[in-house]
C-alpha cells in the first residue's frame, strides 16, 4: 500500500534518495536546492542510508566527485540550481561523454545575472545539449515518481547516460503538497542493485577512463552516445510501464490534457501545467476547445510525438520559462517547431517567454494565451512576452 | 635497507613503456617510481588532472598505466579522486568489494592543475580527509599549452607569459610556496622530494605517503627540457642542482613536525643552477647582476625559514 504524506518538492526528492540509497552523495548548498542535500545528510548520520556523503567546496568538485564515485562503480547523485549548474557546466559534459549513469535533482532557478534566486528554466536550458535525459516534474509527486524511475532508466545497457529530474524552484521545491509515496522494499525491488560492466574498482580489469579523443574516434563516441540517446525513448516507456503496474500512476513523454479533439493547446513544462489545467477546464465549460500537452522528457526529445499530437490543432502556444535574447524563439519553441517543420505539421504556434526569475504567471495570463489562439491570425509576431510591464 | 636494482628487478613498473612524454622530461620517471612504491599486492586508481602527463599517456584507445585510471579535466583531479575513495570506502563498507584487498588512491597534477587551476579542488579533498596521495609534478610553468607562466614559476623566469623583455625582464614575482599551504591544511603528511641518486628520497616519500592514513601531498621536482631550456641528458643533473642550491630543499612534515631530509655541507651558489637553463638567461647579462642577487637572498630567506621551522617543530614536540 502507498503511503499519504504531506511533502515539498525538495523533501519528495531526498526522501525518493533515501529509498534508493546510494553508494555517494557529493553536494553543496544553493537555493533553492539546499534542502536536499540537507535532508540527506541527516539520513546519513542517523545510519538510514549507506551512502557516503561527501560535503564538497563547490558544485564543480560535487560533480567531479560524482564521476569519480560512478566510474568507481558507484551508485553517485547530486542535487543543484542554476548558478551551481552552471559552475558544474563542464563537468556536466564530462559525465555523459564518459557514459556515467549519476542522477541529478535539477531545482530550477534563474541563472545569474542578475541575481535572483527564484525560478525560472535558464538552468536546464543551458545544459541541453549536454547529453543528460531531462525529466520535468509538474509537482512534488511527479518529482519523486521521477526519481525513482531515474536509475531504471539512466542504467540501462542500451542507455548509461547521466539523468536530471527538474522540478520548479520554490513553486513546487518548497510548497508542501499532498504525495503518495511507495513503501522502501518496493522501490528497492523496482530500482534494483546497480552492476556496471566496467568500473574502476575491478581490481582484476583495470579500465582507463577519459583518455585524450582525438581526430580519429571522437566522431564515432559522440555518435554512440547519439544511439544512446535514441534508445533511451524506448526504456522511458518501458519503465513507466512498470512503475505503472505498481503504483497505478500513468507516464510518457508528455501528458495530454484535454487534447483529444484540442483546437487551441498550450505547451509547457513543470508547475506551470497545473494553472493551465484549471483554465483549460474552464475554458472548456465555456465551450472553448482548449487543451494542454505537459512535457515531461525533454531530452531525449519526442519531437515526432509531440508533433503528430498537434496535427489537428488550429494553433498553438509554447510557454518558454526562458528570457528571449537571441531574435529567435525559446529553446522549447525553436524544437518544437522544427520537429513541426520535419514532420509536415504545418500549425500556426506563438511563442511566449513567461516566469522569467519567478514571476508569477496567473490564470488570467494563461486565458488570455488562449484568447490570442483562438483570434490571432497575425503570424508576423510569433515571439511574445507574457506579463510584461510596458515601460511608460 | 633502500636498495634500488631489488626495486627495479622486484617492482616492475606499473607505467609502462610507449608514452609520448619528451625525452629529458622529470615527470615520467617520478609516475614509474612512486607507482613502485605500491605493494604489488595492492591495486591503485590514479587520478590525472589534464597537462602533459595526461595527454601523453593515455590517448585513445592507448594507456601507458596498468592500473585503473581516471581523468576529467584541468581543476578537478582531486575532487575526481575524492568520489573514486568515497565509492570505495561506501562499497567495500556494504561488502561490494573483497574485504581482504586494498586500493590505493594517487592523484597526479602538474603545477598548473595544482598551484592554481586546482587549488579548490586539493584543498577541499584534504580538508575533507580522503584516504589519498596527491602527487604534484612541478615544472614551474603551463607546459603542455607552451610554457605560460604559473603561481609556481620562479621569479625573473622567461615564460610565454613572462617574456624577459626590454622593460620587463621576465616573471616579476616569487613563486608561491604550495608544500607550506599544504602543511597549514595539518594533513599528516606533506613532503618534498626530487628525482636524484639512486631515487631514494623520491621512493621512501611515496611509500610513506601511499601508506599513511589519511590524506598525503608530495611535492616533486620535475624539470622541463623545453620550458626550462637545458639539454635532454642534463635532467639529473638539473635536480641535483636545484638540491645543492636549497633551491628545492628535500624535507618532509610528518604530523606537523618538520623534517629536512638533506642539508648540503656545502650549499651551492643557485647561479650554478640557474646558469644551465636559457629560461634564467637573460639574468647573465651585465647589468643584471641584482636579479641574481634578489633570487639567492629568496632562496636564503626560505631556506632558513625552512631550517626555524624544522628546529621549533622538533622542539615542541620534544617539550
Amino acid at each position: 500500500m502507498s503511503i499519504r504524506e504531506r511533502l515539498s518538492g525538495n523533501e519528495a526528492t531526498a526522501y525518493a534518495m533515501k529509498q534508493i540509497n546510494p553508494d555517494v552523495v557529493a553536494a553543496f548548498p544553493i537555493t533553492p536546492s539546499t534542502e536536499i542535500p540537507q535532508y540527506f545528510s541527516t539520513y546519513v548520520a542517523n545510519g538510514q542510508v549507506d551512502t557516503e556523503f561527501v560535503a564538497v567546496e563547490s558544485e564543480h568538485s560535487a560533480m567531479s566527485a560524482c564521476i569519480g564515485a560512478e566510474a568507481a562503480g558507484a551508485r553517485a547523485m547530486t542535487a543543484t540550481s542554476a548558478n551551481g549548474l552552471e559552475y558544474m557546466w563542464e563537468m556536466v559534459q564530462i559525465a555523459s561523454s564518459s557514459r556515467l549513469p549519476i542522477v541529478m535533482g535539477l531545482v530550477n532557478r534563474a541563472i545569474s545575472g542578475p541575481l535572483n534566486i527564484h525560478c525560472d528554466h535558464t538552468d536546464a536550458m543551458s545544459v541541453r545539449d549536454a547529453g543528460w535525459i531531462m525529466l520535468f516534474s509538474e509537482n512534488n509527486q511527479e518529482a519523486y515518481d521521477n526519481m525513482l524511475m531515474a536509475h531504471r532508466i539512466a542504467e540501462h545497457k542500451d542507455v548509461m547516460l547521466p539523468l536530471m529530474v527538474c522540478q520548479d524552484g520554490f513553486i513546487t521545491s518548497h510548497a508542501i503538497e499532498a504525495i503518495q509515496l511507495e513503501e522502501d522494499e518496493k522501490v528497492k525491488a523496482f530500482v534494483g542493485e546497480y552492476h556496471p560492466e566496467h568500473y574502476l574498482l575491478d581490481r582484476d580489469n583495470p579500465i582507463a577512463v577519459g583518455p585524450m579523443d582525438l581526430q580519429p574516434y571522437l566522431t564515432e563516441h559522440k555518435k554512440q552516445q547519439a544511439v544512446a540517446m535514441a534508445n533511451a525513448k524506448q526504456v522511458i516507456l518501458d519503465v513507466a510501464k512498470e512503475f505503472e503496474d505498481m503504483t497505478g500512476r500513468h507516464y510518457e513523454f508528455f501528458e495530454r490534457y484535454q487534447m483529444d479533439d484540442a483546437e487551441f493547446v498550450i505547451v509547457c513544462m513543470n508547475s506551470t501545467a497545473g494553472t493551465v489545467k484549471t483554465v483549460v477546464d474552464e475554458l472548456r465549460e465555456q465551450g472553448i476547445k482548449a487543451g494542454l500537452l505537459k512535457i515531461r522528457v525533454f531530452r531525449p526529445f519526442p519531437g515526432e510525438e509531440i508533433a503528430d499530437a498537434l496535427r489537428n490543432a488550429k494553433a498553438v502556444a509554447v510557454l518558454d520559462k526562458v528570457p528571449l535574447v537571441s531574435n529567435v524563439g525559446g529553446p522549447l519553441y525553436e524544437d518544437i517547431t522544427s520537429s513541426m517543420f520535419n514532420r509536415g505539421v504545418h500549425v500556426n504556434t506563438i511563442n511566449y517567454t513567461y516566469g522569467v526569475g519567478g514571476r508569477d504567471v496567473t490564470a488570467d495570463q494563461i486565458k488570455s494565451v488562449y484568447h490570442d489562439l483562438q483570434y490571432t491570425t497575425d503570424m508576423s509576431v510569433p515571439y511574445r512576452f507574457l506579463g510584461l510591464k510596458e515601460g511608460k | 635497507m633502500y636498495n634500488v636494482k631489488e626495486i627495479v628487478a622486484n617492482k616492475p613498473s606499473r607505467f609502462t613503456a610507449g608514452h609520448r612524454m619528451c625525452a629529458g622530461c622529470g615527470a615520467p620517471a617520478l609516475a614509474r617510481m612512486i607507482l613502485r612504491a605500491v605493494k604489488p599486492e595492492d591495486h591503485v586508481v590514479v587520478s590525472n588532472a589534464t597537462g602533459c602527463m595526461e595527454v601523453s599517456t593515455c590517448i585513445y584507445p592507448y594507456t601507458a598505466w596498468s592500473d585503473s585510471y581516471i581523468h576529467t579535466a584541468f581543476e578537478c583531479a582531486s575532487a575526481t579522486a575524492s568520489g573514486v575513495e568515497a565509492a570505495y570506502k561506501s562499497m567495500k563498507k556494504q561488502g561490494k568489494l573483497p574485504a581482504d584487498k586494498d586500493t590505493k588512491f594517487i592523484v597526479f597534477g602538474g603545477d598548473g592543475g595544482t598551484y592554481d587551476i586546482g587549488i579548490q579542488s586539493l584543498s577541499g579533498a584534504m580538508e575533507r580527509g580522503h584516504n589519498l596521495t596527491y602527487v604534484c609534478y612541478d615544472n614551474g610553468a603551463y607546459m603542455n599549452t607552451g610554457i605560460q607562466r604559473s603561481s609556481a614559476t620562479p621569479r625573473f623566469a622567461d615564460t610565454t607569459t613572462s617574456p624577459a623583455g626590454n622593460v620587463i625582464p621576465g616573471k616579476m614575482q616569487s613563486r608561491k610556496d604550495l608544500t607550506e599551504i599544504m602543511v597549514q591544511h595539518h594533513i599528516p603528511y606533506v613532503c618534498q622530494t626530487a628525482a636524484i641518486g639512486v631515487f631514494q628520497d623520491l621512493y621512501e616519500k611515496a611509500e610513506k605517503a601511499i601508506y599513511t592514513d589519511g590524506p598525503a601531498f608530495i611535492n616533486a621536482l620535475a624539470p622541463c627540457p623545453r620550458g626550462w631550456g637545458y639539454s635532454t641528458e642534463d635532467l639529473m643533473e638539473i635536480n641535483k642542482l636545484a638540491v645543492e642550491t636549497c633551491y628545492w630543499p628535500l624535507y618532509e612534515v610528518v604530523d606537523g613536525v618538520y623534517h629536512v631530509n638533506y642539508k648540503p655541507a656545502n650549499k651551492l651558489p643557485v647561479s650554478e643552477w640557474l646558469k644551465k637553463q636559457k629560461r634564467f638567461k637573460h639574468m647573465f647579462k651585465p647589468g643584471n647582476e641584482w636579479m641574481i642577487e634578489e633570487f639567492q637572498k629568496e632562496v636564503d630567506k626560505r631556506w632558513n625559514e625552512l631550517l626555524a621551522k624544522e628546529e621549533m617543530t622538533n622542539k615542541s614536540q620534544e617539550a
